[in-house]
């Protein structure tokens, strides 16, 4: 049985409509993920999958007792309101102090638990947000755009340490992203979605498949022409990289 | 003990210190202040609806609050401009509620009591109504702690924790007015938001856990209370504002104090 399935999804909002027909499902520990340009219903059809959204047509089913572990887009803490570290991982179930610790450690940030989250740099904040995540040992892990905000060099140790999670822990992972590169790279299986899904499948196949192509593709290649592009930019992402270091 | 005014009114400022003091830390942490402003302004006109109908003046405070914590509530999902509509309804509220008591025959009622607070005055009917709607507010915050504040950091994260974020935030909404009914004999319906508010803002720069910001503001509720009760006696001016100024004069030393401990 999936994890979690989506059958015939039509979501609109404001009069507008977002999603329509989309059906997609997740099996224990693949990761998927889910691609598609700015308005295309990524973050949406990750708000219906988490249940803070609901569908006018379809529906949503999960596994009973499933355990999901969010990590959003972006969170904003309040500046009135003060909190360490440890104290958001407690939220809103108690855990061991060993277990939270032993969380920091595999979402990279060991030893920030007393810190204030208004503290952490962007990194070590998505970084806890994933530490969270996990804390509840999640069946599924559903990031979405984790790594806005982040610098090139970040974003892609970001991803890695998702990859690093998902052997330790079994999960399967569900992302939305709209950075092709990085993510097609560490992914299962790959759905291309823009209102309705596009194509499906392989990172190999959809980046051949000619409604990926429409979408993304400028003339041949794709997602990997678009990885050697970026990178042969590293160096200044690199020497950005380093001047956000120096400033913590 | 009871017997003695000024032990009532002591008890009174410090019920209300507490209910006050704990969810005026999610009245500042959502910026909820037009809220508060709101359900405290509808109370005016729950004194004169309870006038009207004959029935205690508790019971229309307690009954037009929650109305209006309610109606906010669901205006508040439709995603209109909600600061204008709570202003609209805020002041309307009062307004209505200042008309309104004017002209209900025969009824020649200091309204005053209930616009600035009259804690000299508290009976004991009054003291239980304050302790126990406190006891209420205090209870049912300790009940839902981890799910509002899991609401409170992020809507999203409280729903993939299985947790109703709106449900949270009519719950909060609903204790509002739970604080109103408790703290409109003690420093009146203008004066409700400053006892929420200012007290969570004072601990704020004292505080590295939500629980402790929370503790801290309870202390300076109660050192308001009964410092503004004081001030009273010995200048004989009113309570209610004494209590209010009392607090902004702690907020303004924590603010001053907190900049010279960092």
């Amino acid at each position: 049985m999936s994890l979690i399935a989506a059958k015939n999804i039509d979501f609109s909002h404001g009069g507008q409509q977002v999603l329509q027909g989309v059906s997609l499902s997740l099996e224990p520990g693949e990761i998927v993920t889910i691609v598609g340009p700015n308005g295309s219903g990524k973050s949406t059809m990750l708000r219906l999958l988490i249940g803070a959204l609901k569908p006018q047509k379809g529906s949503v089913t999960r596994k009973p007792g499933l355990r999901v572990g969010y990590v959003p887009q972006k969170l904003h803490i309040d500046p009135t309101l003060p909190i360490t570290v440890e104290r958001f991982l407690n939220l809103p179930h108690r855990v061991a102090a060993n277990d939270a610790a032993a969380a920091l450690e595999t979402a990279g940030v060991p030893g920030v638990g007393q810190r204030q989250m208004s503290q952490l740099s962007g990194g070590q904040f998505q970084r806890v947000l994933l530490a969270r995540a996990i804390l509840g040992k999640p069946d599924v892990l559903m990031l979405d755009e984790a790594t806005q905000g982040l610098d090139q060099p970040g974003s892609a140790s970001f991803y890695r340490q998702i990859e690093s999670v998902r052997r330790d822990l079994g999960c399967a992972v569900l992302m939305v992203s709209h950075e092709l590169h990085v993510v097609m790279s560490a992914s299962d299986r790959v759905i291309c979605l823009n209102g309705h899904v596009c194509c499906e499948g392989t990172p190999e196949v959809v980046s051949v498949a000619p409604a990926y192509r429409e979408l993304f593709g400028t003339g041949t290649g794709g997602a990997l022409a678009l990885y050697r592009h970026e990178h042969d930019h590293g160096h200044d992402h690199d020497h950005h990289h380093h001047s956000h270091e120096a400033a913590e | 003990m009871l017997d003695d005014f000024l032990v009532r009114a002591a008890l009174a400022g410090v019920g209300t210190a507490i209910a006050a003091g704990l969810l005026g830390c999610f009245v500042v942490w959502r910026r909820m202040a037009y809220f508060g402003d709101a359900t405290a302004h509808a109370a005016i006109l729950g004194v004169a609806v309870a006038l009207a109908f004959g029935t205690s003046i508790t019971f229309g405070v307690v009954v037009v609050a929650l109305a209006m914590a309610v109606l906010i509530h669901g205006l508040s999902g439709q995603g209109v401009a909600i600061d204008t509509m709570l202003g609209v309804l805020s002041h309307g509220a009062l307004a209505l509620g200042l008309v309104a008591v004017t002209m209900i025959p025969g009824q020649r009622i200091d309204l005053d009591a209930y616009l600035f607070g009259d804690v000299l005055s508290v009976n004991r009917f009054d003291l239980a109504v304050i302790w126990g709607g406190s006891a209420i507010v205090a209870a049912v915050l300790w009940w839902h702690w981890a799910g509002m504040l899991t609401a409170t950091l992020s809507p999203d994260l409280a729903y993939a924790a299985g947790i109703n974020p709106r449900r949270e935030q009519l719950v909060l909404t609903l204790l509002l007015a739970g604080v109103v009914a408790v703290a409109i004999k003690v420093v009146g319906a203008l004066l409700i938001t400053a006892l929420l508010i200012i007290p969570a803002a004072t601990a704020r720069g004292f505080a590295r856990t939500p629980e402790r910001m929370a503790l801290l503001s309870v202390c300076v509720g109660v050192l308001a209370a009964l410092g503004g009760l004081r001030f009273a006696l010995i200048f004989d001016t009113p309570v209610g504002p004494s209590m209010i100024c009392m607090a902004a004069a702690l907020f303004g030393l924590g603010t001053v104090g907190a900049k010279l401990r960092a």
